[in-house]
């Protein structure tokens, strides 16, 4: 488990973390989500021991490791940009810190094949980083810091440096390894569709603060205010109102409690399509539809329809 | 087309008139009279004393700036510290003062009279290497500063959380990156520590069998008209410093430059 009790981060007059305070339970997946200078890695690297911060405490399993530095605290780290030892094959890498702590060679060769095994690079031992992709560098990454049998991982954006196709595969392989290894693990991304996708817990973070922190399911049907609301999705706002996209409901005609609104755009995203509707007021705002509903409306640019919402949300 | 040739024509022109002739000259009149008389003109008592003069100035000079300059890079590039954008600006100092002021303070410091004067510093070996010290000191740390630069710091962290101490992430880590860098530093220290006059003229005294370094030497034969002796001993300079290149050039391995 880890705890973090009130930590501030100052970079000179730039408050990174401002009082965070956050508990991550042993054996879960946590995602510190949060847009970029939110403090997200700042915290990690906390955690990890690469940043003292100013004031708070950190506790790994039970023991204070605030003081520790990142040598003794037992915490794997993974780097967004692979942080790969480039004069060190992979077996070289995954065995770093297996070497550092003098295990007997034997040992040594057979955890590092069990790893290559785990990450699927068996058979790439003998490349070095430069001849890797970057998936593979990343799984090379992954495999090195978990050679050590770390109490933590933390992820630093691990996925960020991929492209699309690549981080989706990547990021449900490692979900599947947690579901595995069962090791505590915090992974950092500010990709709201990333962090739904992986986590067990979501720690949303703004501004050095906690914003909120919540299963995926709760964060995005219970946000706890305006901005939650509008990170983990698209959102409308009509008045003191914030719609999601999908509860917007369009009739071709007026029922008493719609709106007028008039189609601007209509964008196909394969099974769904997004409407976008100007309503006669100048506000904009977009319904996502399925296609067969699209289709059964007609809808076509400059078509005037009737809008109304299904769910809404006020925060006071 | 025609520019082309006229670029490769000119640039190689540029480096016949400025390098390739006087060189080459040089050693053409040292071997004017036959090898003889130039293998018994370096190999007069007081050319090889003047030529382990030289290879102990190198031989001091050498590994002082190297583990000075290693650290110095590290210094500059890893620990932000109070001036230390004064610091990296005083390592070209060097570079930027004439060699010969760097003799004349080094004498008005230590000689009769200076703040640590009397210790047999001046128109002896410890001023001389003073000098040479001086002289070659910013070469490994601006080879080195521009790697440290560019590889970062994540490799280091990582190794860090691996569980590696400060000194095990240098050498495994931080030295393996930058040891060509230092290689290349240390031929251009080298290559600068043998070939120094200006300020080790002024140190030295010019004591012949005593206090002169081979680029003295070369001078003092110049001087005394003695023609061979003085081109040979150029000759001997130049071999040693085309030496130390190759050496270099031979020991880096070619896995090193994919």
């Amino acid at each position: 488990m880890i705890e973090v009790r009130g930590i501030v981060k100052r970079f000179g007059d730039f408050t990174a973390l401002d009082g965070v305070s956050v508990e991550v339970p042993a054996g879960s997946l946590t995602v510190l989500l949060g847009p970029s200078g939110s403090g997200k890695s700042t915290l990690l690297r906390v955690i990890a021991g690469l940043e003292q911060p100013d004031e708070g405490v950190i506790c790994l399993a039970g023991q204070d490791v605030t003081k520790i530095p990142p040598q003794a605290r037992g915490v794997g780290f993974v780097f967004q940009h692979y942080a790969a030892f480039k004069h060190l094959t992979v077996r070289e890498n995954v065995a770093f810190g297996l070497k550092i702590r003098r295990r007997p060679r034997a040992e040594i060769r057979q955890r590092v094949t069990e790893l290559l095994e785990l990450v699927q690079l068996a058979r790439l031992g003998d490349r070095y980083p430069a001849q890797l992709s970057g998936g593979q560098r990343q799984r090379m990454g992954l495999a090195r810091a978990l050679a050590v049998d770390p109490k933590v991982l933390l992820l630093d954006e691990p996925f960020g440096a991929l492209d699309a196709r690549v981080r989706k595969e990547l990021r449900s392989w490692l979900r599947r390894l947690h579901d595995e290894t069962h090791t505590t693990t915090v992974i950092v991304t500010h990709d709201q569709e990333e962090a739904m996708d992986v986590a067990d817990r979501v720690v949303l973070m703004n501004g050095g603060r906690i914003e909120q922190e919540a299963t995926p399911r709760e964060l995005y049907d219970r946000p706890a205010n305006e901005f939650v609301m509008s990170f983990v999705g698209p959102v409308n706002r009509l008045g003191d109102a914030f719609i999601r996209p999908h509860d917007v409901e369009l009739l071709l005609e007026p029922n008493g409690s719609t709106q007028e609104a008039m189609v601007q755009r209509l964008v196909h995203l394969g099974f769904e399509v997004r409407v976008e509707l100007m309503r006669d007021d100048g506000e904009v705002l977009s319904a996502q539809l399925t296609r067969e509903q699209v289709e059964a409306l007609e809808l076509l640019p400059g078509q005037i329809v009737h809008v109304r919402p299904t769910r809404q949300t006020v925060f006071q | 087309m025609i520019g082309r040739y006229a670029l490769r024509f000119g640039a190689l022109g540029y480096l016949a008139v400025v390098l390739a002739a006087p060189v080459g000259y040089v050693f053409w009149r040292t071997f004017e009279h036959g090898f003889w008389p130039a293998w018994h003109a370096v190999t007069a008592p007081d050319a090889l004393h003047a030529l382990k003069v030289t290879l102990i100035l190198a031989a001091i000079a050498v590994p002082a700036n190297t583990v000075f300059g290693v650290l110095a890079a590290l210094a500059i590039v890893r620990h932000r510290f109070p001036g230390s954008g004064v610091f990296n600006a005083v390592v070209d100092l060097p570079l930027a003062l004439s060699p010969v002021v760097v003799g004349l303070a080094l004498v008005l410091l230590y000689g009769r009279g200076g703040w640590l004067g009397g210790h047999h510093v001046v128109f002896a070996l410890p001023g001389m290497a003073l000098a040479t010290i001086f002289v070659s000191l910013p070469f490994v740390v601006r080879e080195v500063v521009p790697v440290l630069r560019e590889i970062g710091t994540e490799q280091e962290q990582a190794a860090a959380t691996l569980g590696a101490s400060a000194l095990q992430t240098f050498a495994r880590i931080t030295w393996p990156a930058i040891r060509w860098a230092t290689a290349y530093g240390v031929v251009l220290t080298t290559a600068r520590a043998l070939g120094e006059f200006g300020a080790v003229s002024v140190v030295s005294g010019h004591l012949a069998g005593q206090t002169e370094s081979l680029t003295l030497y070369v001078q003092d034969r110049y001087q005394a008209f003695d023609e061979v002796g003085a081109y040979a001993s150029a000759v001997l300079l130049a071999l040693i410093a085309v030496a130390t290149l190759i050496l270099m050039t031979t020991l880096k391995p070619k896995q090193e430059t994919r």
